[in-house]
């Protein structure tokens, strides 16, 4: 595992760029999440739109992993039904070891594909770094609260 | 370049291997690693002398009590105080702080009455004040820093008059590396009257300390950032202090008399160690004052100085690179603290790992320093009696392969 696979240039790229940067004035639900480690901080809205996720930004601060894994989800979950978000967390969590499951990846399901954030497939070699990867994962399931179906 | 690099083969730790290089530890602010000494001194009592210490009746255990209180007078000789019954043993310099907090700032400090700190301190010289504010209704005050990261006693005046009871001040900062100057300080407080309570936590392992010309009340330190172990660290008192101070636990070893309803203490400095101590740490406490005091701590302090003018000058010569303490080496010691251009510490510390340098990312458990640095957070690179040039140079190659993988020119 080299730091090459770790360090990859998308994961640079949401870092320095990230998408859905911001927040929304009447947000259907907010979360904030740190990680008191590492002084990663991830505060989060989402505007709903029935079972769908409208809308989400993102404002944060800390490492690439945490804030470039920030950024993939916030592409990934915007439009998705709240169906298809659980099972995209499932899935990166799978993937990064998190939870047991099938991380693979069906394409004929709607919503399926981790696009971007099979680049943070290289944390998991990195364990103390995990943490930084699920926190914006942690914060959105938290902001959904009992939304999510399990 | 100083010739402690003999010590290196004291440590066995250090010719281990991480991610297949040899390891470069520049971590000892956090805790350093221990020479065979001391584990031998630990391993030794377990082995021959393990006994309950100033309990039991039989030899074994009067042996155990020996080593136990000839540790106590190391640690006393070695900060230069009148007598060992002036050192409490308790777990770490948090346990210590407390200890005073609890004893004596619970039972004195009253509304109004206030805790002046300094914005640089660690949270094991800030949470417990904020406890005792909170139970007193007490409140805390600081003193900032200036410009060059140094305390700013011209401020002193400002927040130093009567309503202070406590003045709690770094020896060393863990972040900044800043030395304070700390005797300036405690004069200044006993003319208000006002005691004093010095985290020594990264003062006694790395500089000659005379508790005499510090002119403090309480000092507090650790063993195991003085190549000793964990779970054991000392608090120094003005023998009138500890006198007068309650104890902030009880139990045993601690008592001279228990009935059903009150109890009187032990003398001092038992009556601050209730329970069976760590007795294996204490002794391998002594053998790493002894193991210092071989070595001489003006020769380590003048190694850390080389190694920190070393190493500051050839960070200064990485593009991006920020520092955040005293240029001035005379000012400081051997802890550097630093960002590299938007690399988070976090992956820095990642980044370095790969290539075998421990180092520290975060806030250091000074979060509020780091507040006024405006900086979530810093890598923090900290030297010791083992560490070279050549480690300065890894730690800056290191730093040279964390630019390539971010692009940063």
């Amino acid at each position: 595992m080299s730091l090459d696979d770790l360090y990859r240039e998308v994961i640079l790229d949401h870092y320095r760029n990230p998408r859905r940067r911001g927040s929304l004035e009447h947000p259907d639900a907010h979360a904030e999440g740190q990680n008191p480690l590492c002084g990663d901080e991830i505060s989060l809205d989402v505007a709903l739109d029935g079972d769908r996720v409208a809308d989400v930004r993102i404002l944060g601060r800390g490492c690439s992993i945490s804030q470039a894994s920030a950024s993939m989800m916030a592409e990934a979950v915007a439009g998705k039904t709240l169906a298809e978000i659980a099972d995209l967390t499932h899935r990166f969590k799978a993937m990064m070891e998190i939870e047991e499951g099938d991380p693979g990846i069906d394409e004929t399901r709607p919503g399926a594909a981790l696009g971007d954030l099979e680049a943070l497939r290289g944390v998991r070699r990195f364990p103390v770094r995990i943490k930084c990867a699920d926190l914006p994962w942690a914060t959105l399931a938290e902001a959904l609260g009992g939304r999510l179906p399990t | 370049m100083s010739g402690l690099a003999r010590l290196r083969g004291d440590f066995p730790i250090l010719s281990r291997e991480m991610s297949g290089r040899p390891l470069v530890y520049l971590d000892s602010a956090a805790t350093t690693q221990k020479p065979v000494q001391v584990l031998e001194a630990m391993d030794v009592f377990y082995r021959q002398h393990n006994a309950n210490v100033h309990r039991g009746a039989y030899a074994l255990a009067e042996e155990a009590t020996s080593l136990y209180e000839a540790a106590r007078a190391k640690v006393a000789a070695f900060i230069h105080a009148a007598s060992p019954r002036e050192v409490v043993f308790t777990r770490g310099t948090t346990s210590a702080i407390n200890t005073v907090a609890y004893g004596w700032g619970l039972n004195r400090l009253l509304p109004g009455d206030r805790i002046l700190l300094t914005t640089m301190e660690h949270h094991a010289n800030v949470v417990p004040w904020q406890l005792i504010a909170r139970h007193t209704g007490a409140e805390l005050v600081y003193l900032p820093m200036d410009a060059d990261f140094q305390l700013d006693t011209a401020a002193l005046a400002g927040v130093l008059d009567e309503r202070v009871k406590v003045v709690g001040i770094t020896g060393m900062s863990n972040v900044l590396g800043t030395i304070p100057p700390v005797a300036e300080v405690t004069a200044a407080a006993r003319r208000v009257g006002a005691i004093t309570v010095v985290d020594a936590a990264q003062l006694v392992p790395h500089l000659p300390t005379d508790v005499g010309a510090l002119g403090a009340d309480f000092l507090a330190f650790s063993a195991h950032k003085m190549l000793g172990p964990t779970g054991i660290g000392a608090l120094w008192g003005r023998p009138d202090r500890l006198e007068s101070m309650e104890p902030a636990e009880g139990g045993g070893e601690m008592i001279r008399d228990v009935d059903f309803h009150a109890s009187t203490w032990a003398d001092v400095p038992q009556k601050f160690e209730a329970g069976t101590p760590p007795i294996a740490e204490a002794i391998g406490f002594g053998a790493a004052v002894d193991y210092l005091s071989a070595v001489g701590m003006e020769a380590v302090r003048s190694h850390e100085a080389d190694l920190a003018a070393y190493a500051l000058a050839r960070l200064a010569e990485v593009p991006g690179l920020t520092v955040y303490g005293p240029a001035d080496v005379g000012q400081r010691g051997g802890v550097i603290s630093f960002t590299l251009a938007d690399i988070h510490p976090h992956d820095l510390a990642t980044i370095l790992d790969q290539q075998g340098v421990a180092i520290r990312a975060g806030h250091h458990c000074a979060r509020p320093l780091h507040r006024v640095l405006d900086v979530p957070a810093t890598a923090r690179a900290s030297f010791y009696v083992y560490n070279t040039h050549d480690d300065a140079d890894a730690l800056i190659a290191a730093l040279g392969e964390a630019r390539r993988l971010f692009g940063v020119p």
